[in-house]
């Protein structure tokens, strides 16, 4: 130590980035989470691509099988998302929870007293991985089921309609449920508490507000993250509806989620998680 | 602040004092509990400041107030006039060291650093000055959570001094320390007081004061209740003791006792004489011709100082003799 202070610099919020970017890049914990719930989600899409094939080629009459089979939704079978989603919560929960169970919070505000500047910086560095995550997953398990339904010449090109869209639908869903995740860290700041909290939202929540009988109920069904992502990763080609393209093999949804309206559903969660978050962090005494 | 350096003072306006904290009414209550009451002191530069008080007495929340981690119910704080929350980074204004364990023990120490230095826009290269420093230079890249209590104190005070902070906090610091890394950081505080810093270090032993701070801040149960320099302090506290090793102490007491000297034999053998000082003992053996072996003044009086002045601050205290 030897001039009194250090030259004094601008803070600049880039700085806060890069370091929440090595918080989370040091953590070998983060890794492991990564690492399962991406192998977990791509096997469970790979294998039920697997048994289509396998029921494709026992079966007695194979053409009519193949057209009754949707290639899509091998790629996007929603208990691999809904294992993405807990996954992707979890990461960004732990991004928060982390620092107020460790007591790592005090050293990171005494070092930064303005709060919302990092858990900005914090949920720009999630926001970021978790997309690139979310795109790893959702193109590898399009790119692996797609390719092993080429054996029995059903597999679908990215360019094929709907399919880009599904893919980007189901990338996007990993950094929308990993803002939730943080949301829910900095109000519950427990870690078994906030991963209940977060399966609760993300996966249970949706349960309760199925069925067309009250549309109000539907309505909020139709807000959650996971239903928009399921209206994303629909096949516009392989419409079951009555007047769809298979004509009437599925029941008519008396008030479905657009395409528009799960954009829309993505961004709201996003936007209020991140809303949620700042305020919690900065009001709260560390 | 004679002792600042010169970059420091030239970018301040003339006339402006020193990077003072202040602490004016602050209070804090937890539902019915007052935890800080009405605290109002000040802390200076270029010493180094004691912040004592028996457990409980509220020093960890005054620091975390002054560092703005939780909000004051009454009262204010600033350093160098502005409250810390104001601000928009904070190593290069105070460097803090409030709990060893407030760090996650999954990474390593410098990447628990660099992830701090890089947020303040300060060069990466004093990550490795200070971790130089407090002697972590060799365990580096381990991770912090096989640390001993002791190397996460070094890590602590490596991350206070990051941003070469003109004030800097210490809550325990001593806390784990090896009798050698004790006086490290004795000489440590003494360094940057020297260099004009504003150091406040907190401890409930009043021993460990001792020879570390200049000043003193004393609270009890919220409360001030002395805020001087060390040496006012320790002069407040019981009468001056004198050790004296004599082959006869009857004769002693006896040469004593005329001038109001109480003489006490003690189980080494020694007498401890108190109310006179040791050159009139000196003087009073010497006229009755009485051998001495040994005559020290005894100056631990501080502690009972301390303990006189706390004895009915203590907030937590074995027995349960209220």
């Amino acid at each position: 130590m030897t001039a009194m202070p250090l030259a004094d610099s601008r803070p600049r919020f880039t700085d806060l980035v890069a370091a929440e970017w090595i918080k989370v890049r040091s953590l070998r914990s983060t890794y492991g989470v990564f690492a399962v719930g991406a192998l977990v989600s791509i096997a469970i899409c790979a294998n039920s691509a697997r048994s289509n094939v396998h029921l494709i080629a026992s079966s007695a009459d194979p053409a009519q099988q193949r057209t009754g089979i949707d290639p899509l939704h091998a790629a996007f079978v929603p208990e691999a998302y809904q294992i993405l989603m807990v996954v992707a919560a979890s990461v960004g929960a732990i991004a928060i929870v982390g620092e107020y169970s460790s007591g790592m919070i005090r050293t990171t505000f005494a070092a930064v007293p303005a709060r919302r500047s990092v858990v900005a910086a914090k949920a720009a560095v999630v926001t970021a991985v978790m997309t690139v995550y979310g795109t790893l997953v959702a193109a590898s398990s399009f790119g692996l089921t797609q390719a092993i339904y080429d054996a029995e010449g059903i597999g679908l090109p990215i360019g094929a309609p709907g399919a880009l869209r599904a893919v980007a639908g189901a990338a996007l869903l990993a950094p929308v449920s990993a803002l939730v995740g943080m949301a829910l860290g900095a109000l519950v700041r427990h870690p078994a508490g906030t991963v209940v909290a977060a399966v609760g939202v993300l996966v249970l929540l949706p349960r309760l507000f199925e069925g067309d009988t009250y549309r109000w109920v539907k309505e909020i069904g139709n807000a959650m993250p996971y239903s928009a992502w399921a209206a994303l990763v629909e096949n516009p080609a392989h419409d079951m509806r009555p007047g769809g393209a298979e004509g009437g093999m599925r029941p008519v949804e008396a008030y479905p989620v657009t395409i528009t309206e799960a954009w829309i559903v993505f961004g709201a969660w996003a936007a209020v998680a991140l809303l949620v978050t700042v305020i919690a962090v900065h009001r709260r005494d560390v | 602040m004679e002792a600042a350096a010169g970059p420091m003072r030239r970018r301040r306006p003339p006339g402006q004092r020193g990077r003072v904290i202040e602490a004016r009414e602050l209070t804090r209550r937890y539902g019915r509990t007052v935890a800080v009451n009405g605290l109002s002191f000040t802390v200076r530069p270029g010493v180094v400041t004691g912040f004592l008080g028996p457990n409980g007495a509220g020093k960890t929340t005054t620091l975390r107030m002054i560092l703005g981690l939780i909000a004051p119910s009454g009262g204010t704080v600033t350093v160098d006039g502005v409250p810390f929350r104001d601000r928009a980074r904070g190593l290069r204004h105070v460097g803090a060291l409030l709990d060893a364990g407030d760090v996650h023990g999954g990474r390593s120490a410098l990447a628990h650093l660099s992830a701090l230095a890089r947020g303040n826009g300060i060069p990466r290269r004093r990550v490795d000055e200070v971790l130089a420093e407090v002697g972590l230079a060799d365990a580096a890249r381990r991770r912090i959570g096989g640390f001993s209590l002791g190397m996460k104190q070094r890590l602590g005070i490596a991350g206070a001094l990051l941003g070469e902070p003109p004030v800097l906090l210490f809550d325990e610091p001593l806390n784990g320390l090896d009798p050698e890394g004790v006086r490290w950081v004795r000489g440590l505080f003494h360094r940057l007081a020297a260099e004009g810093r504003t150091v406040l270090v907190s401890s409930h032993l009043m021993s460990e004061m001792e020879h570390t701070a200049d000043d003193l801040v004393v609270i009890g149960r919220g409360a001030l209740i002395a805020a001087e320099p060390l040496a006012a302090f320790a002069a407040r506290g019981t009468r001056r003791n004198v050790t004296v090793r004599t082959p006869d102490p009857a004769a002693l007491e006896a040469a004593l006792a005329a001038e109001g000297g109480a003489v006490t034999r003690e189980s080494d053998g020694s007498c401890t004489v108190t109310g006179l000082d040791a050159s009139r003992i000196s003087e009073l053996a010497f006229r009755r011709g009485v051998l001495l072996h040994e005559l020290i003044t005894r100056r631990s009086s501080l502690e009972e100082a301390f303990m006189e002045l706390t004895a009915d601050k203590a907030e937590y205290r074995a027995g349960g003799s209220r």
